[in-house]
């Protein structure tokens, strides 16, 4: 019986430390995936920092570069935060980036609203499109700035001209994009349309929209920046008053060198929120077939 | 039953539903006519399933888009239930290649496409009826690109079903996906025709494809294309496809349209 009894003691001591020893490893396990998952994190959030890592280098190398050998050719990164500093003190920033924006608004807008209706109306239409497309061609390089004088003279110094140009950098891409999506809707989506009983409104409607829109939305968004390219050009000329204007106006006036790189920045940085913006469209859901590879 | 027994037709082949009369199709380009259909005269019953199988650009999926309405015979009529066809009408619905679904509309979407006439709750009805006979049940509110080839040709013929039409055109339907999707495919086909009896017509290339599913065989010759012949398949479904019969009929169209079967 003891023997039993003792047997049953180092049975049971061997279970409960084998438990034990299970809770241990368990909870050791725990800590080593915790450690894995936190260090994973760590690398992710390394990653994706990198392309911030690597601008604050190439800053921080342009800032100690001019220290060292200070030049009149280019202001440092310190002076340019200076410079917007200074035209956010100023209240022109946020005026001339409402300017620039306003101007884009108008020129890209009536750009879309004549050019990709008329696009879509053309692109259905095997004639009209053989009619208008030599002219559209020949048009089509003639770079938006090489209007500036006849803008000019046509609108005088201001706005118009400014939004006129900016038409005319959208308008012929747009045209294009639209006639060509129409082009390329595959026959079968028609034929279905047509062959469900669909008047032609309903067709429109139904089909030929859906069909072109994510077409028309890549369009958009490389036409958004030929506007966004324009506008700061014809301000340099055409107007008084926006980014471009300033990046003309800190040089004309006193060698400001500080506030025309502040203003290239605040180029760069409104072109790249306004394509991101372009860009989050393409991913709803509806359109995204288009763009996946099926 | 014997082999020798007369067949009788089923019950639902009542009357002709489509009837083809002289019917040539030319066409022009850049000055140059091309005969593509050469005087085609054929019947269909109403409830028949009959494959047009040709050797591969003979004018098969011409002869279709005329019977559809999408494209405008040169001479000749098209004409169902005893009217002269012209144009598309979805008492009649085009089956193209999987391609045909809608991609920027979900299952749903897709298969209430032509239900815009119905209201909204019946047309919820109907569309969940189709879901369920197509076996795309959960997926109600995928998009084409995240369904197979297989789910996606499901999806059209779902689409088509769901307005009732009275007759199904498929061209070549299950030409783009593989074997084994084609083979379930096939038995899909027939279950859906036997419970849903739509006059069926169906073009491939493939001769088993036809064997396995027609009550009818046309084999047309290539182009201009003529039809050279009509076998009437006279074995009943479920269809055992290594039996001498079916074996013979078979060899008989390959014959026809001069392919050896030994390779």
């Amino acid at each position: 019986m003891d023997d039993d009894h003792a047997l049953d003691y180092v049975v049971d001591a061997v279970g409960k430390s084998k438990l034990e020893c299970a809770r241990i490893a368990s909870k050791r396990q725990h800590q080593v995936k915790n450690a894995k998952r936190e260090r994973k994190n760590i690398l992710n959030l390394l990653v994706r920092l990198r392309p911030i890592a690597f601008i604050a280098v190439l800053l921080i190398a342009w800032q100690a570069a001019v220290s060292r050998h200070p030049v009149h050719t280019l202001p440092s990164p310190w002076g340019v935060v200076g410079g917007i500093a200074d035209l956010l003190r100023h209240g022109l920033l946020f005026k001339y980036v409402v300017a620039s924006l306003f101007r884009v608004t108008w020129g890209f807008g009536l750009a879309t609203i004549i050019g990709i209706p008329l696009g879509l109306i053309v692109g259905w239409n095997r004639r009209s499109e053989m009619a208008i497309n030599p002219l559209v061609q020949v048009f089509r390089p003639i770079s938006p700035l090489a209007w500036i004088p006849l803008a000019i003279l046509w609108f005088g110094v201001g706005d118009s001209a400014a939004i006129f140009l900016i038409f005319l950098g959208c308008f012929f891409p747009l045209l294009l994009t639209a006639i060509n999506a129409v082009k390329n809707i595959p026959s079968v989506y028609v034929n279905a349309g047509r062959n469900f009983g669909l008047r032609p409104p309903d067709l429109v409607y139904r089909v030929l929209y859906p069909a072109v829109v994510p077409q028309l939305l890549i369009g958009l968004r490389i036409t958004l920046g030929i506007a966004w390219l324009v506008v700061v050009a014809a301000e340099m000329i055409a107007v008084d008053s926006g980014l471009g204007f300033l990046i003309v106006d800190a040089r004309n006036a006193g060698n400001r060198y500080d506030l025309v790189v502040a203003g290239m920045v605040m180029i760069g940085l409104i072109g790249l929120l306004l394509d991101t913006a372009m860009r989050s469209l393409e991913t709803v859901k509806s359109f995204r077939w288009a763009y996946s590879e099926d | 039953m014997s082999s020798g027994e007369v067949i009788i037709s089923p019950p639902h082949m009542v009357g002709t539903k489509l009837q083809v009369e002289n019917l040539n199709v030319i066409f022009t380009r850049d000055g140059k006519s091309t005969a593509v259909l050469q005087d085609i005269n054929l019947e269909v019953s109403e409830g028949e399933f009959v494959c047009l199988v040709g050797p591969s650009g003979c004018g098969k999926s011409t002869l279709l888009n005329t019977l559809g309405g999408f494209l405008s015979p040169t001479s000749g009529t098209v004409s169902i239930d005893g009217e002269v066809v012209r144009g598309p009408d979805p008492r009649r619905i085009f089956v193209f290649q999987e391609r045909g679904v809608f991609p920027w509309l979900t299952v749903e979407g897709n298969i209430g496409f032509g239900l815009f006439k119905l209201a909204h709750s019946e047309r919820q009805v109907r569309i969940a009826h189709y879901v369920k006979m197509v076996g795309l049940g959960g997926f109600e509110d995928a998009y084409p690109s995240e369904l197979s080839g297989g789910m996606k040709q499901r999806l059209e013929v779902a689409r088509a079903l769901a307005v009732n039409p009275d007759m199904l055109y498929l061209d070549e339907p299950f030409g783009a996906l593989d074997s084994i999707t084609r083979h379930t495919m096939r038995g899909e086909l027939l279950r859906i025709w036997e419970t849903e009896r739509k006059t069926i017509v169906f073009v491939t290339h493939d001769i088993d494809e036809a064997v396995q599913l027609a009550d009818r065989v046309v084999v047309m010759s290539a182009r201009p294309a003529v039809i050279q012949q009509i076998v009437k398949i006279d074995i009943p479904h479920p269809r055992d496809i290594s039996s001498p019969r079916y074996l013979e009929l078979r060899d008989g169209i390959l014959q026809q349209i001069g392919l050896a079967h030994k390779i």
